[in-house]
């Protein structure tokens, strides 16, 4: 299932947070969208996903959902948004139940999800008993559950330490190569983006436009931090952020 | 310099510990201070009432208050009036605090009913609801029925503030997440919005249920033989102060019990909480 963006603009009130983004996101493909803060990433993303509403401009899906997939579109959320009073368990439960998957097929999907985050033993923890980067790996493990056709990552790790960063960018690594998924990954980080993205899109600051769609054609299971072309791509992404970055910090926040 | 001439003076004086200013600002459990300021204050009554300093007229012997209770044990007394006082909370705390709880999440849930019922609610929380007293009698009865409006009337209010409150804080990011991955309207409220607002809904149950432990008293002060408000009321009226305070030490018995298994219960039911 591709996913394309027809011309979407977004206004919140009189501000103007997105201008005519129109974007193909091929199955199978990890994209990368980054811009400086407040560029209407995110928000972007949430139009892919339903969540909200674009002023103009569409959101469309190409070709049907494969077979098995109950939530098509499925989020993985920066903050995690795990239940803080259910088990790793039953935050991937509850993804399920509403499914009508209850018993033994449950449990065989929730064994499998959990076994790929490599988290099988800490089935019955609870949240506050996890640490970030596991916390992430829970929120990765309940959308793998629903078996998603486009998994939307909303800056999944900027709110870790930047090793379990490492790791767990590893972990998407790994888990990119057993099964294929398609991905929309929002991040300001030019290191995942080089790592992850098989396409990256630029944004300019607000309005967000598209400036720039960088491809990078070495397989991402080849990609070694310190890579040079790596490297040479995440340079000429940063010469083409940096001045918008600057101007978007000196930017007054309205409303 | 005057700075340089400072630090070197310093520096003669060899190394010093830092000085620790952190300290403070951090609650402890200290269970038995509680305990030794009951104790104390007691024992300190008990003294200025035999030694006389404390007149007859103004307080009660603890002593004696203790001997009225046992003979109000002994008599059976106790119970007879236990038993309805505790029928009549744990029928209007029940009446009112479900009924609160539910007005306040539809409150909470639906921006009509919101703007409907949150002016209303605002206009009867600070209504005494003593003064409804005869009113209630007219409309319930002189009976059980008053009794039971009258703690249910004054336990709702503060439970639905409580409870639109405690829904308004569910964390709005977990509705989202319950939103992007397809669930039902009715699962997002039973499992997220509702187990999200249990601390709020369990600390307003706190407030809530003193309350009725309070209008228990003005429940009985019509129509009640029996009852430890009506025991109180007439131990009032007589000016027996030993009968009175063991009444009242009963009610502060009640209170303790009430917000002890409130921290059961949370204990329990919110383990979750960091």
């Amino acid at each position: 299932m591709d996913i394309r963006l027809e011309s979407v603009s977004h206004h919140y009130g009189e501000t103007e947070v997105l201008r005519d983004i129109s974007l193909d996101i091929p199955a199978g493909q990890i994209v990368c969208l980054v811009g400086p803060s407040g560029c209407g990433k995110s928000t972007l993303l949430r139009f892919i996903g339903g969540l909200e509403r674009p002023s103009s401009g569409r959101v469309l899906q190409l070709g049907e959902a494969p077979e098995g997939c109950l939530n098509p579109l499925t989020f993985v959320f920066q903050d995690f948004a795990l239940l803080p009073w259910r088990s790793v368990c039953g935050n991937v439960s509850l993804v399920l139940e509403d499914h009508g998957i209850r018993g033994n097929r449950a449990k065989a999907i929730i064994e499998d999800v959990l076994t790929r985050t490599k988290l099988s033993d800490f089935a019955d923890a609870l949240p506050k008993q996890l640490s970030g980067g596991m916390k992430q790996r829970v929120a990765i493990a309940r959308a793998l559950a629903v078996n998603p056709a486009v998994m939307l990552m909303d800056e999944p790790l900027s709110a870790l330490d930047s090793q379990t960063r490492e790791l767990l960018m590893d972990d998407l690594v790994s888990l990119w190569n057993r099964q294929p998924f398609t991905a929309v990954y929002v991040t300001h980080n030019l290191a995942e983006a080089v790592r992850l993205g098989h396409t990256i899109v630029v944004l300019s600051r607000r309005p967000g436009k598209i400036r720039e769609i960088v491809t990078i054609d070495t397989p991402i299971e080849d990609r070694r931090p310190g890579d040079p072309v790596c490297q040479r791509k995440h340079d000429l992404l940063w010469d083409l952020m940096r001045e918008e970055a600057r101007a978007a910090d000196e930017e007054l926040i309205d409303g | 310099m005057a700075d340089t001439g400072l630090s070197r003076n310093t520096n003669t004086a060899g190394p010093m510990e830092v000085r620790f200013r952190g300290g403070g600002f951090a609650p402890k459990s200290r269970r038995w201070v509680g305990v030794l300021v009951f104790v104390v204050l007691i024992a300190l009554i008990q003294w200025g009432t035999e030694s006389g300093w404390i007149s007859a007229l103004t307080l009660p012997k603890p002593t004696d208050v203790l001997a009225t209770f046992g003979e109000l044990w002994q008599s059976g007394l106790l119970f007879k009036h236990l038993q309805p006082s505790l029928t009549r909370l744990a029928v209007g705390a029940a009446i009112g605090a479900s009924a609160g709880i539910a007005i306040g999440i539809l409150i909470g849930l639906f921006s009509y009913v919101r703007a409907g019922l949150v002016p209303l609610v605002a206009a009867i929380f600070p209504i005494p609801k003593i003064a409804l007293l005869p009113l209630f009698v007219i409309w319930f009865g002189i009976d059980e029925g008053s009794k039971y409006a009258l703690i249910a009337f004054g336990t709702f209010t503060p439970t639905v503030v409580a409870t639109y409150g405690a829904v308004d804080n569910v964390d709005r990011s977990l509705i989202r997440m319950g939103q992007s991955f397809g669930l039902s309207w009715l699962s997002i409220v039973r499992k997220i919005v509702l187990p999200g607002a249990m601390p709020g809904i369990l600390s307003g149950l706190r407030i809530s249920l003193a309350i009725a432990i309070i209008l228990l008293v003005a429940a009985e002060m019509l129509g009640a033989e029996y009852g430890i408000g009506a025991y109180i009321l007439e131990a009032g009226a007589l000016y027996d102060l030993e009968r009175l305070f063991a009444g009242v030490v009963i009610l502060s018995l009640l209170g303790v019990i009430v917000s002890a298994s409130i921290g059961m219960i949370e204990r329990r039911v919110l383990g979750w909480r960091t």
